[in-house]
């Protein structure tokens, strides 16, 4: 892909994000922090491709560290959001 | 140097990811749909990373799916890049393990009143992670496919076509190393002190705003001269500058991210969390356009927008701009002052009996909570004292304002824990009418939000800041410590002198827990 079009998406994506998190409710604020969290940490592609690639013994090591790290992320962010996601209860009628 | 394309399922598979998690944030529109849309969250990460594992560990031929067997970084001979056997998955399953196991555990065992501290620590990973695959590109730039050939003559006679990193790879490369490492060493500084490891209290450099420009500018000029380094003309000779060039961004970004944070104070935090919740986003996205990838790419963009949305609510739920925010100092103004006259005026104490009494008689009462009632725990017995109310025919409803707590949300969160139902909890604009019509307005833990003096004094710091209008009520109950403190502005409060205000002087916990003993009788 040339640089404009993964731009194009770029900018794009802005602009779903602007929208989509306005129409978030406030009440749920802590549980987007925390499931930002957890998606920001799709950078274990990167990590992946580092640890997974020969080349440089340094890089391979930083690789697995940074997939350990967003891992953490990853599990910690999604298990942490659905804990809190299942404690938000209408009113028991 | 261009590179076969990847075969076309990979690129779709990135895309459905990154749609997977458009839709995630977009379930939370509704507490109804939000756990879905986290289901939502988890399938496109499954996908996202069980494609890049596949096109890393291909079962045929690595060099159809457009990787370049070339070697590493400048000139470093022949080592090969492409993809290797199925064994070397092994340490990666590993460490995903150990990464999922602490994940797992640390959210199962948190406390809800612990959250911004957790979110501040998720924060840190993230950049950090983001710090180290920029380096990982930087040392293996091939495995990234981020390499493009120049025809180099040495100095001995012969030439060769030399692999060096794009040009534009290397702008991406240094913008995401440089916000992750601030995103780490920021959350870093923010968890401190957000865990009570290090004072909340804003801590000032002299000229300090002189440093931090000078410190971004700095990191601003390296990473336009890492782009326009020429990297060929000097081999094979001098290549140690680039890693000096790549490891000095990397370091001054650690400490201006580190002095960014220190001068802002406790409740300030809020848009601090969501700056750096913001930042997180743009580090990844700034790798999603290094290695190409759509789904690093739409989810950078999703979290840096979210992230400075809520910053913007945060700030213009006190009416203070950004920039202010940042610059940091609020909050550390002298406590005295001024003061002197007001702290004579008189005031009403009242009992925990009082209140239950005057509580069990109204038609409806309003609770303001505020960051006071995370630090008691009070939560739990708040939700009993509800209840109990309930009983006598009383509705209750909750008032959130959006800076109440350490974090956005922090208090629906404390709230919901405690089970109260979150259709009796309200915001700012669709409660504030109401104190009018309401016989009790109870507030726990919260002070500056309620400051009239946010509307009718210009030179009050927190002038302009829209507050709940408490004083409408026919009764204000006030929790408080003692008389002494004054809120986080350091601000002095009209509503505890109004003639319809009782305070109630005590530890929140204990205070709600007294009035419930009185309701019960």
């Amino acid at each position: 892909m040339d640089f404009i079009s993964i731009l194009s998406i770029f900018v794009m994506a802005c602009f779903v994000g602007y929208y989509v998190v306005w129409s978030v409710t406030p009440a749920l604020h802590t549980p987007l922090m925390a499931v930002t969290n957890a998606i920001s940490s799709v950078i274990i592609v990167g990590a992946l491709i580092a640890a997974a690639a020969a080349g440089s013994g340094t890089s391979k090591w930083l690789g697995l560290l940074a997939v350990t790290l967003a891992s953490v992320n990853i599990f910690g962010g999604f298990a942490v959001t659905a804990r809190m996601l299942a404690m938000y209860k209408k009113k028991e009628r | 140097m261009e590179h076969a394309a990847p075969p076309f399922w990979v690129g779709l598979a990135y895309l459905i990811a990154g749609v997977c998690f458009i839709l995630a944030l977009r379930g939370l529109s509704s507490p109804a749909t939000s756990q879905r849309g986290n289901r939502m969250g988890m399938i496109g990460m499954t996908i996202a990373v069980v494609t890049t594992l596949v096109t890393s560990f291909p079962l045929h031929n690595p060099k159809e799916l457009g990787y370049n067997p070339s070697s590493a970084l400048f000139y470093v001979g022949d080592k090969a890049a492409f993809p290797q056997s199925i064994t070397e998955l092994f340490p990666i399953m590993i460490a995903i393990a150990i990464g999922a196991a602490i994940g797992i555990v640390t959210a199962r065992r948190i406390k809800m009143t612990d959250m911004p501290q957790l979110v501040a620590a998720f924060h840190s990973l993230v950049g950090l992670a983001a710090v180290l695959v920029a380096c990982a590109a930087f040392l293996n730039p091939a495995a990234f496919g981020i390499t493009e050939y120049v025809h180099v003559h040495f100095f001995n006679g012969t030439a060769a076509n030399v692999p060096i990193i794009h040009p534009i790879s290397r702008i991406e490369m240094g913008l995401g190393v440089a916000i992750g490492a601030i995103t780490f060493s920021g959350s870093v500084i923010a968890f401190l002190k957000l865990n009570g490891n290090m004072s909340g209290k804003p801590i000032l450099l002299p000229a300090r705003h002189v440093i931090n420009i000078g410190l971004i500018a700095c990191i601003l000029f390296l990473i336009g001269y890492f782009f326009t380094y020429d990297m060929s003309s000097r081999l094979p000779h001098a290549t140690e500058w680039p890693y000096i060039i790549f490891f000095t961004i990397t370091a001054l970004s650690f400490l201006i991210g580190f002095l960014l944070i220190i001068p802002i104070g406790g409740a300030d935090m809020p848009v601090v969390v969501s700056m750096l919740n913001s930042y997180s986003g743009w580090a990844a996205a700034a790798m999603g356009f290094t290695l190409q990838n759509t789904a690093m790419i739409i989810t950078g963009a999703l979290v840096g927008s979210s992230g400075a949305i809520l910053s913007y609510i945060m700030c213009k739920a006190m009416n203070r701009s950004f920039i202010s925010v940042i610059a940091g100092g609020f909050g550390a103004a002298p406590e005295a002052g001024g003061g002197e006259a007001k702290a004579q005026r008189p005031w009403k104490r009242g009992s925990a009996e009082d209140a239950a009494y005057m509580m069990a008689q109204a038609e409806q009462i309003i609770i303001v909570p505020g960051y006071g009632m995370a630090v008691a725990q009070a939560q739990h017995v708040l939700r009993e004292m509800a209840d109990l109310l309930k009983k006598e025919g009383v509705r209750v409803k909750y008032a959130i304002h959006p800076v109440a707590g350490r974090m956005p949300g922090h208090m629906n969160v404390l709230l919901a824990e405690a089970n109260v139902p979150y259709d009796e909890v309200f915001e700012l604009e669709d409660i504030n009418s109401e104190f009018a019509q309401t016989d009790v307005a109870f507030i726990i833990g919260a002070n500056d939000v309620v400051n009239p003096a946010a509307k009718t004094d210009k030179s009050s710091p927190i002038y302009g800041m829209p507050v709940f209008d408490v004083g409408k009520a026919k009764t204000v109950f006030f929790i408080k410590r003692s008389m002494g403190g004054v809120g986080y502005a350091g601000v002095d409060n009209d509503v505890f002198y109004a003639d319809n205000t009782m305070m109630l002087l005590a530890d929140a916990k204990k205070m709600v827990e007294d009035i419930n003993k009185a309701l019960a009788h």
